[in-house]
């Protein structure tokens, strides 16, 4: 086993590893399957996690992957700090069906909080278990034993042994004992920390290997011909044009999913380019200028209360004042800068996928489903891609590669061209929210109820159709496993009620992007707040706070309003040049149970052009023990940039036949130059558990810059992406005061 | 019928055999030469995933036919500099913890490069205009940024 061991840790290091990686999934396939591909890969099971070897180095396999956030690092930090090994001692094997636990897809700002919490419980019934170990062979009471860097000593000095010497190249074979007792964090070393990123080094010298970057022997190079409208049927395709090029090998089609493959990449282009082919027409979209009536006329397949606090049909009908607003946040793209890449290979029935997927388990399950193989018959194995922020196009441009190998029967690796990308990965979908509330007589909120439109999927578990299965006309797997409901409501102690109406799917298919659902309802609720705090004049923060009881959330908004230096709203008139400069404040406890974040935007809106330019934004983030804190700012950064440029220019556009925004002229997103400064102050609880960090930050930005603009101009917001023409528009209307 | 092209990539002469001078740079660095660290994200040369220096300047190679570079000099992300011997932008780079998925970093990178060995001491907002067309969607924006103000000053 040390052997095998050893071969392992080299090939994952090593540039050659790839190939390796090939052979010995191959030799597994035929039944001399290595002894570390014979471990537990179940979730309960410590040595599914954790592995010690000889020269007492740990491996810790990992069902959640690095998509670019960190989080491998900071799951490694985890582990070495539970088990008490060097950081350095830790290698990572993430992501692979068979010799990974299922630890539930990388979404939803789970990783930490869930699967870190995973492993640092396994990490802790492993060393209680080397104590015991220990104990018995040092004689020594367990109390009287200490720890250092993976060697166990006895406080009175002398006996020593490692944990390698303990375990002599076993397996933990035990379950996670969720009642192990875990550190004291005030003796944290490694947790809390800014250990760098691992993955940064190669990711700088390109020594580091993206999915796309895989090659194997033999392997042919795919492109994909998608159809021309999104219901288009293949008539017909002609590509005697392909045969002139070198390299050319041929077409593969199947109903309407149509592909053609070369020995080399270039010539897989060219021939995409030369093959000439016939569709159907097809027109069945709506009309992109109308798509908010669409929304609103849709049928809704069910309705479902989110949160109800009190009554609020009760309350609405007091005295006072009502008001009502109708917001709309438009369809984007994932925008992954790399387009989606994934490398198959099908032999001896079985499916072998390198996919940048984000679960890995989901995918295997629905190629099983669509090729009809037992799952114990697909193995998928995630490398990394661009990041992904979401289901985007990965999972269909693997389930592409795979049916392309399984026809050809030789490895195949399929590159997603920017259009595929643009075209044909899920979509977060258009969403309409309507919101009334009634101020009472002392103008205090008295009541709320709001009403959010939108698809069901994005806030489905279940994966979404692969478009090989789609377009192949082959069995759609449909694990339908709900998530709902996932509390959209507001934070505020006062009688509300938000009701979902969930919508069948649009034709183009929606799939979830960082904050799904949420993005969209907190910029509602926040900017609805603001709207009611104009209307009793009351301050921004002062709303918010007079309705909260939260006292962490509290907490949080008092020292945003230091840290960001807010004066009372009202205390300085509105600048009357072109220039105008707001200031917008937004407030989220995430999904109602979790992180807590505040942010003021300070914006200068362009009255001439209706630009928008956001200066600075000011965070602070609540998200319980801090693990990483570089690593929690960076994505707190990422979150607040990436989330900017949806608010302020992100938009898919579509004809009835198709989507039109096929590139970064016709998608553009936001650049340097629009990039604000941001300052960041952040709460660590090192004694309370960590929560998710990837994507709450996502769902305030919009709401903040909306407030902000407000505050500027006196012109409300209503429809993201504030576009010039929508400001313009905003500004010129009665809502400019 | 094929073309012959010669060229130096990272100070290494190369002799090229293309069936088509039009294939770009790109595929030539990546499927013949083994390089990698110059990505495909485009085809448009829209985003600067793709970026290698031309002779000292930053170009998208995913558009740069390879009859085009004939007699050049390219380097490309791995000639820039290594883990032992880093160029100043590099190194910067790791000291920032200038990325997230890292996908767009050549082209940050190559694009800083390039700039830097022209303008000494830039300002940021200079540094913004030059990294204006390569895109970024993890939004690690702001350390890029300083990790090139931070090359600048060693750079002086």
């Amino acid at each position: 086993m040390l052997d095998l061991d050893t071969s392992r840790r080299q090939f994952l290091k090593t540039s050659g590893a790839l190939i390796v990686t090939f052979t010995l999934a191959a030799r597994g396939a035929q039944a001399q399957v290595p002894p570390w591909l014979q471990r537990s890969t179940a979730p309960d099971e410590v040595g599914s996690y954790i592995v010690i070897d000889a020269n007492g180095m740990v491996t810790l396999y990992t069902g959640k992957v690095e998509l670019g956030t960190g989080v491998i690092t900071a799951l490694t930090q985890i582990l070495a700090e539970e088990l008490s090994v060097p950081f350095a001692s830790v290698t990572t094997v993430q992501g692979d069906t068979n010799v990974t636990p299922n630890q539930e897809p990388t979404w939803g700002s789970y990783t930490v909080q869930h699967g870190g919490m995973q492993i640092r419980r396994a990490a802790a019934t492993a060393r209680e278990k080397l104590l015991d170990l220990a104990a018995e062979r040092l004689n020594a009471a367990k109390a009287d034993l200490a720890i250092r860097d993976g060697v166990v000593s006895s406080r009175a000095g002398g006996a020593k042994i490692s944990y390698a010497q303990l375990l002599d190249n076993q397996d933990f074979s035990i379950k996670i004992d969720p009642t192990a007792p875990l550190k004291n964090p005030k003796d944290y070393t490694i947790v809390g920390t800014s250990v760098p990123r691992l993955d940064i080094p190669p990711k700088i010298f390109g020594k580091f290997f993206y999915v796309q970057d895989l090659k194997l022997p033999g392997m042919l190079q795919a492109r994909m011909l998608h159809p021309k409208a999104i219901g288009a049927k293949l008539l017909d395709f002609d590509d005697a044009a392909c045969r002139q090029i070198p390299g050319y090998v041929g077409a593969v089609r199947k109903e309407n999913f149509l592909a053609v493959v070369a020995t080399d990449e270039w010539s897989a282009i060219r021939a995409s380019d030369a093959i000439s082919v016939t569709w159907s027409a097809w027109d069945g979209l709506p009309d992109e200028s109308r798509i908010f009536e669409y929304v609103r006329n849709a049928k809704v397949e069910r309705s479902v209360v989110l949160d109800s606090v009190g009554d609020t049909v009760e309350a609405l009908k007091g005295r006072g004042t009502t008001l009502q607003a109708t917001y709309e946040f438009a369809m984007h793209t994932h925008g992954s800068i790399g387009p989606s890449c994934a490398v198959a290979d099908f032999r001896d029935g079985r499916l072998t996928v390198w996919s940048p997927a984000q679960d890995c388990t989901i995918l295997r399950e629905l190629l099983a489903i669509m090729l009809q193989l037992t799952p114990d018959r697909v193995r998928c194995i995630y490398m990394e891609g661009a990041g992904c922020y979401g289901r985007n196009g990965a999972d269909d441009c693997s389930s592409e590669a795979a049916l392309i190998a399984k026809e050809l029967g030789r490895p195949v690796r399929l590159q997603w061209s920017r259009a595929d990308e643009n075209g044909w990965d899920p979509k977060g979908p258009p969403a309409l929210l309507d919101y009334r509330a009634l101020l009472d007589d002392d103008r205090r909120i008295a009541a709320w109820e709001s009403d959010i439109y939108f698809p069901e999927r994005p806030m489905n578990r279940s994966g979404v159709t692969l478009l090989a299965a789609a377009l192949g006309g082959l069995p759609a797997g449909s694990s339908k496993n709900i998530e709902l409901p996932v509390l959209l409501g507001i934070p505020y102690a006062l009688p509300n009620k938000l009701t979902a109406h969930l919508q069948p799917q649009l034709p183009i298919r929606e799939g979830w992007i960082r904050a799904p659902g949420r993005i969209q309802a907190t910029w509602g609720n926040e900017s609805f707040i603001d709207e009611l705090a104009d209307a009793a004049r009351v301050d921004p923060f002062e709303i918010r706070m007079r309705n909260l009881t939260d006292q962490r959330g509290l907490e949080l908004l008092e020292r945003l309003r230091q840290f960001a230096k807010w004066e009372p709203r009202g205390s300085r008139s509105r600048d009357s040049g072109p220039l105008a400069r707001g200031r917008g404040l937004s407030y989220v406890k995430y999904e109602l149970v979790r992180t807590y974040i505040g942010i003021v935007a300070d914006v200068t809106v362009d009255r001439t052009t209706g630009q928008i330019h956001v200066d600075r934004v000011w965070v602070v983030h609540d998200c319980g023990q801090i693990i990483n804190p570089d690593g929690l700012r960076n994505q707190i950064e990422g979150n607040v940039v990436q989330s900017l440029s949806r608010t302020l220019i992100e938009k898919v556009t579509f004809n009835r036949s198709a989507v039109t925004s096929l590139d970064w002229v016709t998608y553009p997103i936001l650049t340097f130059p629009g990039v604000p400064e941001i300052a960041i102050d952040l709460i660590d609880r090192p004694n309370d558990v960590p929560w998710g960090a990837g994507e709450p930050t996502t769902s305030i930005v919009p709401s903040a810059v909306g407030n902000a603009v407000f505050d500027a101009t006196g012109a409300r917001l209503r429809s993201v992406p504030f576009r010039p023409a929508t400001v313009l528009a905003a500004l010129s209307s009665g809502s400019a005061k | 019928m094929t073309t012959t092209i010669r060229f130096t990539v990272n100070g290494t002469p190369q002799v090229i055999e293309v069936s088509d001078p039009s294939t770009p740079l790109l595929y030539v660095l990546r499927d013949q030469l083994g390089l990698h660290g110059m990505h495909f994200g485009c085809g448009l040369a829209q985003c600067g995933a793709c970026t290698v220096h031309y002779s000292g300047q930053a170009v998208r190679s995913c558009v740069m036919p390879i009859s085009a570079v004939e007699g050049a000099q390219i380097v490309t992300l791995e000639g820039l500099g290594t883990p032992e011997k880093p160029h100043p932008v590099q190194q910067a780079f790791i000291d920032e913890q200038a990325a997230q998925c890292g996908y767009c970093i050549n082209g940050m990178i190559m694009q800083a490069a390039a700039m830097l060995a022209m303008t000494k001491r830039p300002t940021e907002a200079q540094v913004r205009l030059a990294l204006e067309a390569n895109l970024c969607k993890c939004g690690t924006h702001v350390r890029i940024l300083r990790a090139v103000m931070r090359a600048a000053e060693k750079m002086g």
